[in-house]
């Protein structure tokens, strides 16, 4: 039986710059902040950044596990707070936790944290699945 | 800068969307999601944003593509996606506003699929000054 203020299971998933590309080619995004260090360094990004998109797809992954699959999703939102920073040859985690903050009869609402390094990287995460 | 008359409309897309199982397991490969009969939920940015793009970029909407920052998303899900979905999109810009010399866009894109409304994304762009 779950209860509000139940606190989830943390997941660790790990980005590098194959996967950025993989992600730049799945998804049409080929932005090359994502992919040239050279070009996001003359943009005034600290190093390559990881897609937003992808950071929101892989805490998407999680909260379908939560559900029991992506058809149980229903609503899903982020705010992009802070750049994942992905330097060659660098594998960096993208950890990923949540509440769960209401538990109605047909859906059970979730807050999400992300960080990498430590340091939060989305905003205002929430989902909404079908139970 | 985007024209302000732009504000409050809705665009169609040009194409209609098919979506195929090769671009699902592309995606769901890239997360490591081993079930790929339903599209990620965060799926369908592929193709609101590529539709996004066409949009805001003609010359009557007149946004700046290359200093774009993404804010924010959100989705909500209407019905779940799935290979051989044929979508019809519309992008409506919700709201307009300049902090900073940053142009802040909020644009909803509504994914139909023929009557029925199977997703909606709201994504907050930001063009850096």
């Amino acid at each position: 039986m779950i209860e509000a203020g139940a606190v989830l299971g943390e997941q660790v998933f790990y980005l590098d710059r194959a996967l950025l590309k993989q992600y730049a080619d799945a998804s049409g995004d080929q932005n090359p902040i994502h992919q040239n260090e050279e070009f996001a360094i003359s943009v005034g990004l600290p190093n390559v950044i990881a897609h937003g998109m992808l950071t929101m797809a892989l805490v998407g992954k999680y909260v379908s596990d939560f559900a029991g699959g992506s058809a149980q999703v229903r609503e899903f939102s982020a705010r992009f707070i802070k750049p994942v920073i992905v330097p060659a040859g660098q594998r960096v985690d993208l950890t990923v936790t949540a509440t769960v903050s209401e538990v109605l009869d047909d859906r059970i609402a979730l807050s999400l944290t992300a960080t990498s390094g430590g340091i939060k990287v989305l905003g205002m995460a929430k989902a909404v699945v079908r139970r | 800068m985007l024209s302000p008359d732009s504000v409050g409309r809705t665009f169609p897309g040009t194409d209609p969307i098919i979506v195929s199982q090769a671009d699902i397991d592309a995606f769901c490969a890239v997360i490591g999601d081993t079930d790929t009969t339903i599209a990620p939920p965060t799926f369908t940015i592929r193709a609101t944003l590529a539709q996004f793009e066409e949009i805001l970029t003609r010359p009557e909407v007149g946004l700046d593509w290359s200093r774009l920052v993404h804010g924010d998303q959100k989705f909500e899900i209407f019905t779940p996606v799935k290979a051989g979905d044929e979508f019809f999109c519309t992008a409506t810009i919700e709201s307009y506003r300049v902090a900073a010399g940053n142009e802040i866009v909020s644009v909803r894109s509504d994914l139909h699929k023929g009557s029925e409304l199977a997703v909606s994304a709201w994504s907050t762009l930001v063009v850096r000054a």
